[in-house]
């Protein structure tokens, strides 16, 4: 019997909807077979007992300690190796967040095994997971074959469909764990953009780029943003002109996003820009420059001054989304 | 203090990728090689840390020949010897790579190592902290400020965490450290420094020597490229016009909002 283990994160007691995601696709991996548990660390984990359980998981592992109060790689990925030894377990998944790379990334080593990261299929060759995955900053898919004894990949988030199973509460196991010799520990935790969901998880982005002139400029994108529920990206020209913070970069070296929707405004839409959010359903580019790169990659452009159509539609979603 | 920076050479991020034939291997004829980008910044912190207090900076790399094009480009701008670790024809995995690096590392007893986030062909990440693990030391990633204490042995990072969240977190040496873009604004090689690059020793390690029986963990076997976009729908008109257009098209056609 396959016993697949999954990383459940969370904030403070809250399940992260790709969390969810990621229980969807393990009940789907195990469906007919099988036994789906998940681990979640920190305040409050017990919580997302529930939540998990309407996704198939029926056995959450818990530890809740005040030791464990901020992440630490060390300390988190030895807590998920003795886990994964202890309950024998086959596969071990998470999401691939910050959090979930590194610390599969660790336990991975620890445990001398590999892990397939940023997966954007997972599907079994018998007992054996085959993986897809974007490289070459998804220009290319690889497909993987994962041969250690156990199995473990991180897979991307926004892509798996929440699919409801059941309406058990997963059972809560409070697990004894160890903290083992950690050297590196966090001091402090600094919030930076107050109220801020990590651009990664977003489903709809208005992302801004030199075009925006200035940090004000980006002002007109958060409220557009606001009006559909979504988040502030931005091209790396704009967050090297200073007008926002590398935490809302996407693209090569920024962050890669997967959302229903993407606004490019006064982005050009060069190659490094695109491999961050090539996966969007929706393109929509707006930008002055008739001849910009990103028309040619936008399901809906607009050739015009973003000022005065920003705002334009801004409005429009606030009259529609109200009604 | 003995530094590493751990450096991979990769195609640059403009460069157009194509296949083999049987989608096993990617085409690397056309391709232009870069450090890789999040490197530059490693590097850079490797330098800054050694104009602050001295010491010697080697550069590592598991690579083939033309790896040592970036290595020398890594010595230029101030790194005093590299080691490259021969890998060819192998396409190690991330478990392999992570081990020779380890064990290389461990021979040279560093007291820091840095590297790269990840690296921008395969974009795993994996590597430094699998190299962390192996020596038992601890490891932070991504990191965007690095300093280190007037004791020469305790260290305090930025972390950057999701969402805007930044980790302030605290390690005594030796430690791995993944660095982030904003981390520092890495400097160009001087032409003094190109020319001193010619004669820095960068010594050559079979990679099998360093593997042994272990195998990879991870099998790849095909790739394909992925389905481009192409281009879709212009909105004429005025903003008004354009705007009133596109609302339909999202509520209606699109049932997107």
């Amino acid at each position: 019997m396959t016993k697949i283990l999954i990383v459940a994160e969370h904030d403070n007691g809250k399940l992260k909807k790709y969390s969810a995601e990621l229980a969807s696709l393990a009940a789907g991996l195990i469906d007919g077979g099988g036994a789906l548990a998940a681990i979640a660390i920190g305040d409050g984990a017990a919580a997302v007992a529930g939540e998990l359980g309407k996704y198939g998981v029926t056995k959450l592992f818990v530890a809740e300690g005040s030791d464990l109060k901020r992440y630490s790689a060390e300390v988190y990925s030895k807590i998920l190796c003795d886990l994964i030894s202890s309950e024998a377990i086959d596969i071990a998944l998470s999401t691939s967040s910050v959090m979930g790379r590194d610390m599969m990334a660790r336990a991975a080593m620890i445990k001398g095994v590999g892990c397939a990261v940023d997966c954007i299929d997972l599907s079994f060759d018998g007992a054996v997971l085959i993986a897809k995955r974007p490289i070459f900053g998804g220009k290319v898919i690889a497909n993987l074959k994962l041969t250690s004894q156990i199995q473990m990949a991180t897979v991307r988030s926004n892509i798996y469909p929440l699919k409801i199973k059941s309406d058990v509460v997963a059972e809560v196991v409070k697990l004894s764990y160890s903290i083992g010799e950690s050297r590196a520990v966090t001091r402090d935790v600094v919030c930076t953009d107050i109220g801020m969901k990590d651009i990664s998880e977003a489903d709809r982005i208005v992302a801004g780029g030199r075009g925006m002139g200035s940090k004000d400029g980006f002002n007109i994108l958060k409220e557009l943003a606001d009006a559909i529920g979504g988040s502030v990206g931005a091209s790396r020209s704009a967050v090297d002109a200073g007008y926002i913070s590398h935490d809302h970069q996407v693209g090569q070296t920024g962050k890669t996003v997967n959302p229903s929707i993407y606004f490019a405004c006064g982005i050009s839409g060069a190659i490094q820009h695109l491999a961050g959010m090539r996966t969007s359903k929706i393109i929509v580019a707006i930008n002055k420059d008739p001849e910009a790169t990103i028309f040619s990659k936008a399901d809906y452009g607009i050739v015009g001054d973003l000022f005065e159509i920003v705002p334009k539609l801004t409005e429009s979603f606030r009259r529609l989304l109200s009604e | 203090m003995k530094i590493a920076v751990l450096m991979k050479q990769v195609p640059d991020s403009e460069s157009r990728i194509k296949l083999s034939d049987d989608g096993r291997s990617v085409d690397e004829s056309g391709i232009k090689w870069v450090m890789n980008p999040y490197d530059e910044y490693a590097v850079e912190e490797a330098l800054r840390l050694k104009d602050r207090i001295g010491g010697e900076i080697v550069i590592v790399t598991a690579g083939p020949a033309r790896a040592v094009d970036s290595m020398r480009q890594a010595l230029a701008m101030g790194a005093d010897r590299g080691i490259r670790i021969d890998c060819d024809p192998m396409n190690l995995d991330s478990y392999l790579t992570a081990k020779i690096l380890a064990d290389v590392c461990r021979d040279e007893s560093f007291d820091i190592i840095f590297a790269g986030k990840q690296a921008i062909d395969d974009d795993c990440g994996q590597v430094h902290i699998g190299c962390a693990a192996l020596l038992g030391w601890p490891h932070v990633t991504p990191i965007e400020k690095f300093e280190l204490k007037d004791d020469n042995v305790t260290v305090r990072v930025t972390r950057a965490a999701a969402a805007g969240v930044k980790e302030i977190v605290e390690s005594q040496l030796p430690i791995v450290l993944g660095c982030e873009k904003g981390l520092n604004e890495p400097r160009y090689a001087s032409l003094p420094g190109i020319m001193k690059a010619k004669s820095k020793q960068i010594r050559e390690i079979k990679a099998n020597t360093l593997i042994g029986s272990e195998s990879k963990r991870i099998d790849a076997r095909t790739m394909q490229l992925a389905p481009e976009r192409s281009s879709g729908r212009m909105i004429a008109g005025t903003a008004d016009v354009a705007v009133a257009e596109l609302i339909k098209i999202l509520r209606d056609e699109m049932k997107i909002i």
